[in-house]
């Protein structure tokens, strides 16, 4: 058994793989950029060593550096976590040279796998179901317009190199290709420096379903059962579970055997991953092989009891598996929810910065919560924005999908936006609760994208109780100070978006009344002015609100909702009818940058009429190209930057007139 | 005596109605409140008691002896904000557009009158069209009466003027004369001059919103202190500001009961300044981790931002916190930002509120720009400010305090009762490399040597060590434990006793 494993890795993987490494009594090195100094994984490892610079290129990419730092620090292994250096065969043969065992497949199969044309044909050799498509290179959009029509539309074009939703392009018509061509091109040279582009058939409502392996150096090949991993959003995945609500025991087991044959075929060896696309009549594609530790692994592990990277790790060792296919046995559901730093109100766009709050639901049962960050910590512009993965284990589905929705609940960030009320919103979406899902989920439930304003009748009459039970606990705690005589009465009215809601209150000393409809509400709270989570009690059930304080009420959100809750004296109330709602186009004439980045390209010019929905510019960050898209119809004024400037958030990229 | 009952019935009627239901429809329709309106959200339900519902003007020119409305265009009173006593006049747009007659002005003078001699807080609500030309000499008159007792009253009661409308010529020198300016967006508007003169003497055309908004009040003149989006909001907020203050400097503010432990920690902070010192951070999160419920009520937020102010509570005490702001021109003091602090902290000490500073200040702003606009006397204003200052002053040094401007940012020197420097603190006179260049002129070119000397710079002075064994500094102390040690510090000070010479006033360089 390893000595010292370097985990060549930052983040909530990192961190994960550090507590299996003190679980097992193995020293940890962790390695960090200048921009990770004060990383959690840096604080939880044994050692730590430099490696340079914040971009990703200069340190975590590096593996001459992660070499030296496992020769300086003696490590006698390394765990490449997933991305950055997972994946790289190059990699694996450096180490080896240097007599450093990497805890990971042999680089032959990380290399087949990792090229999407030769993986295939390499699947389709050992008898592995493939999705129809034009495998070779594909020079220009023309070609790729040819390609496509013969494949039949809806195409998905994608680059070779590609990973992660980066470089991939849905096209499904004729004029959608040159576009979607370009951009995969485009984005598939900045992300990889490889813009090799293929082409293949797009299927209709399909799942993303993966099996999860273990195999070792003796031959051995197990499966751990499959994950659904449909919800996703820019093909990117956000909800994983396990098992599939979809897959009986006989595409589990087919699947399960044609993943293992395809690990064999290749003398894989560690944790790994085959993806399939499954259509709506249980037909299952290869997509890809990971040929490393994925991010919603949790899942499998709550389900089986298995803990991967120790697995990986004895594996890497020399050692046997013990467990065979038969000790498997899969108990309850396990779900998990990727909280990333970025906005499903502004599609998706990253947020970066300081974590001013951060408090995660972590003394919940069941509850297991992966975070490489801690409050008052940074989400950095340089790497992904995901900040944890939260995971709920359960009985059964309802059980696990009851227990996230308690510790999302639970979850509050300030300072930077996130996803917690969009994941909410899935989890007790009803096509979600039942099963129904696939990869297109989030554009067909959210055509227009997110909204978070409250529009349940019964989550908006709740939200009105809860902001007018914390506005009479705020209000009253002066007055009770200042007043002599201790009955109080008082009507109010809560109004959200156009809902509104009347309540009486009664405050006799420390007795607090509210009626709604002439009919007492019963409300029990611990509720502490000041905090952000409040569990109130009404009329016996239990709901928790995460709250800010707002001019004239509050910001309540909770169960995927996010509204302002404006409590107002019924005096108050009725004069409201008199303001005139400001006028908040003004603001959207001017387009400013959602987040420090790059600017690709600026696609408009000064004097151009330009309709909503028009795309103005793209901006890369965080290694994904956003584009933004014009919000307003009207004509450009100016234009305040051009490609290739370096803007910071907020920074004006572009003025109507 | 049941006829003068109904009489008493029907004036109070007609006098409530103001100018009449078109007028109020007419102010409706502008997204403005009427002035009773105004009264009914701002005070304590039912709390109003109105004076001089029946004065009328006395003027006989122009036909006004024909027109006359009881009230005279202001309304005023007394009445509770949670519970607490508060003056108010409110001008009624309704009536001769709320213009300023003899008998307007007498009005506001006799609820001024009355706030201080019962040592409550007068709030002033402007919604008017200056003077009433028709009372020539006596409006103008009339408008000096008020500004004497604004600045009687100045420093003995807080006074706080509410701009809700126009409020030009005349109208403006009064709330200019107060403790606080707050104005409603798109609604509101201030200036001495208004379009139309302007147009006609410099020929300038300008809008009565960009000449005098309240968004150039609020982020470019400084003539006010917040800016709100509509009657409804500002009223609110202004309910909690009250809160906030004491009604007069013989009182202390209300104690505000709350949950949150004057020991709570807070470990995040200690990650809140940047490994970098040139990196910027908000100086905010202190103050608001600091604090009772992160509950922070900001003045000036948007002007001079390389500057906070603002209060907040510690175990329930109102206290004054300043802090520059590293977010902003790093944080530097430049004319606009030692104005802005130094008018808050002579605020703070005329009403006995205690001041918190957080120091993160890497001197003062250079070049033309700022010694022409007399940075000289500007930036003593502030050190006037917190050198007069007899009220609790406890500082934390976060990061730089370098230079003139440690000397100005409520020092050890300065009569700080409590200094406290977190472990990032650099006092020094200026940065190691403005220092070395300065000391070791003859090595620079020699980059190896000039590196060195950086080095033995930075290990000598920029640490909070030197001051500390000075005494300059009374403890370091984690930045977690900010609140805690705030807390105490304040706790003990609550029974300090200093006062300073005596004087007729002082001579602030204005």
């Amino acid at each position: 058994m390893f000595r010292k494993i370097l985990i060549a890795n930052r983040g909530e993987i990192a961190c994960r793989v550090i507590d299996t490494c003190n679980k097992l009594g193995i020293d940890t090195v962790a390695v960090y950029s200048e921009a990770d100094s004060r990383a959690l994984h840096v604080m939880k490892a044994k050692e730590s060593v430099n490696i340079g610079l914040a971009p990703s290129s200069e340190s975590y990419l590096v593996i001459e550096k992660i070499i030296n730092a496992c020769k300086n620090t003696g490590a006698d292994a390394v765990h490449p976590g997933y991305g950055f250096l997972s994946e790289n065969a190059s990699f694996v043969n450096q180490l080896e040279r240097e007599g450093i065992t990497f805890i990971g497949p042999p680089s032959e199969p990380i290399r087949v796998m990792g090229d999407k044309i030769e993986s295939k044909i390499f699947a389709e050799k050992s008898n592995v179901n493939i999705i129809p498509g034009h495998q070779e290179i594909i020079k220009d959009s023309e070609e790729a317009l040819e390609i496509s029509k013969k494949i039949g539309f809806p195409v998905m074009i994608k680059a070779s190199a590609g990973g992660g939703g980066k470089g991939m392009r849905i096209a499904r018509a004729e004029e959608d290709v040159e576009d979607a061509f370009n951009s995969s091109v485009n984005e598939a040279k900045s992300s990889f420096g490889d813009d090799r582009i293929f082409i293949e058939k797009f299927i209709e409502k399909p799942r993303h379903i993966e099996i999860q392996i273990l195999a070792d150096n003796h031959g051995n090949v197990i499966h751990l059962g499959e994950r659904e991993c449909s919800i996703q959003r820019r093909n990117q995945k956000i909800i994983e579970e396990s098992p599939s609500p979809f897959v009986d025991e006989k595409l589990r087991n087919e699947m399960g055997e044609q993943a293992k044959r395809l690990a064999s075929t290749i003398n894989y060896a560690s944790a790994g991953t085959v993806e399939f696309i499954v259509d709506q009549d249980k037909n299952f594609y290869f997509l890809e092989m990971n040929t490393r530790l994925q991010v919603e692994h949790p899942v499998t592990e709550l389900v089986t009891g298995i803990d991967l990277v120790e697995e990986m790790i004895k594996i890497a060792s020399g050692e046997e598996l013990k467990l065979r296919q038969d000790d498997i046995k899969f108990n309850g559901w396990a779900i998990e929810s990727r909280i990333y730093a970025e906005d499903p109100e502004r599609n998706f766009m990253p947020s970066t910065g300081r974590l001013n709050s951060y408090i995660t639901p972590i003394n919940i049962d069941n509850i297991r919560n992966d975070t490489g960050v801690y409050e008052g910590g940074e989400i950095s512009i340089y790497y992904d924005p995901m900040i944890s993965k939260l995971c709920s284990y359960g009985k059964d589905r309802n059980e696990a999908l009851l227990k996230m929705e308690i510790a999302l609940n639970h979850h509050y960030i300030n300072g930077i936006r996130n996803n917690i009320n969009f994941l909410t919103a899935i989890i007790r979406n009803e096509n979600f609760i039942s099963g129904d899902i696939n990869t297109g989920f989030i554009d067909v439930e959210y055509p227009e994208g997110y909204r978070p304003f409250v529009n349940d009748d019964k989550f908006a009459l709740l939200f009105a109780i809860a902001g007018t039970y914390l506005y009479t606990i705020d209000e009253f705690r002066l007055r009770n100070q200042n007043r002599n005589n201790s009955f109080f009465e008082k009507s109010l009215v809560a109004v959200i978006e156009d809902s509104v809601f009347e309540f009486k209150t009664y405050d006799r000393q420390d007795n607090l009344i509210i009626e709604y409809n002439d009919e007492v509400i019963t409300i029990d709270s611990s509720y502490e002015p000041g905090k952000p989570l409040a569990s109130i009690s009404i009329n016996g059930e239990e709901y928790h609100f995460k709250i800010e304080k707002i001019i004239n009420g509050y910001n309540i959100s909770s169960y995927g909702f996010s509204s302002d809750v404006k409590i107002l004296s019924k005096r108050a109330y009725e004069l409201s009818k008199h303001m005139i709602a400001k006028d908040v186009r003004s603001n959207e004439k001017i387009i400013k940058c959602p987040m420090p980045g790059l600017v690709v390209s600026i696609d408009v010019n000064e004097g151009q009429e330009i309709d909503i929905g028009d795309k103005l510019c793209t901006i890369e960050a965080m290694k994904m190209e956003n584009v933004i898209r014009s919000e307003v119809s009207g004509i450009i004024k100016k234009i305040h930057c051009k490609g290739g400037d370096s803007l910071a958030s907020d920074e004006i990229i572009l003025e109507f007139s | 005596m049941e006829d003068i009952i109904k009489e008493l019935e029907k004036r109070r009627e007609q006098a409530k109605l103001g100018g009449g239901q078109d007028r109020i429809n007419a102010q409706h329709s502008k997204g403005k409140l009427t002035a009773r309106e105004r009264i009914d959200l701002l005070l304590d339900e039912g709390s109003f008691e109105e004076y001089d519902m029946f004065v009328e003007h006395s003027s006989t020119d122009f036909g006004m002896e024909k027109n006359k409305i009881p009230g005279d265009g202001v309304v005023i009173g007394s009445g509770q904000i949670n519970g607490r006593l508060v003056f108010l006049y409110v001008k009624d747009f309704t009536v001769f557009g709320g213009s300023l007659s003899l008998a307007h002005s007498k009005k506001i003078n006799k609820i001024q009158d009355m706030a201080l001699k019962n040592n409550a807080p007068l709030i002033g609500v402007l919604d008017a069209g200056g003077a009433r030309i028709q009372e020539g000499i006596d409006s103008l008159g009339g408008y000096s009466e008020v500004f004497q007792r604004n600045v009687l009253a100045s420093g003995v009661i807080p006074q706080i003027s509410l701009i809700m409308g126009p409020c030009a010529g005349g109208d403006v020198y009064s709330p200019a004369l107060t403790d606080f300016i707050f104005m409603v967006r798109d609604t509101s508007y201030m200036f001495v001059t208004g379009p139309d003169v302007v147009k006609t003497v410099t020929n300038e055309e300008v809008t009565a919103d960009e000449l005098g908004g309240a968004d150039v009040h609020t982020t470019k003149s400084s003539v006010a202190d917040g800016a709100y989006n509509n009657d409804i909001d500002m009223l609110s907020d202004i309910r909690r500001f009250i809160d906030f203050l004491p009604s007069s400097n013989i009182q202390s503010a209300p104690i505000k009961e709350t949950s949150d432990k004057a020991s709570r920690s807070e470990t995040s902070l200690d990650y809140l300044i940047p490994e970098n010192s040139n990196t910027p951070y908000d100086i905010k999160e202190f103050i608001i981790k600091a604090i009772d419920e992160g509950d922070f009520f900001e003045i000036q937020p948007n002007f001079a931002k390389n500057i906070v102010v603002g209060f907040g509570r510690i175990e329930g005490y109102t206290v004054g916190f300043v802090g520059n702001q590293p977010l902003n021109l790093a944080g530097v003091l430049d004319s606009d930002a030692s104005r802005k602090a130094a008018r808050f902290v002579r605020f703070c000490d005329s009403f006995s509120i205690p001041i918190v500073t957080f120091v993160d200040v890497p001197g003062f702003l250079p070049g033309t720009d700022q010694e022409y606009g007399g940075l000289i006397k500007n930036g003593a204003k502030l050190l006037y400010a917190y050198a007069e200052a007899t009220v609790p002053k406890v500082t934390i040094i976060t990061r730089k305090a370098y230079g003139g401007a440690y000397c100005v940012m409520a020092p050890k020197h300065l009569r700080g009762d409590i200094n406290y420097a977190l472990p990032s603190a650099e006092i020094a006179v200026m940065g190691a490399k403005g220092a070395v260049e300065i000391l070791y002129r003859k090595d620079i070119g020699d980059e190896d040597k000039i590196d060195k000397h950086t080095s033995e710079y930075e290990e000598r002075f920029l640490n909070p060590f030197v001051a500390a064994e000075r005494g300059y500094i009374d403890d370091v102390i984690m930045p977690r434990n900010v609140r805690p040690r705030i807390a105490k510090a304040l706790k003990l000070l609550r029974n300090k006793k200093l006062s300073n010479p005596w004087k007729k006033h002082d001579n602030l360089p204005l």
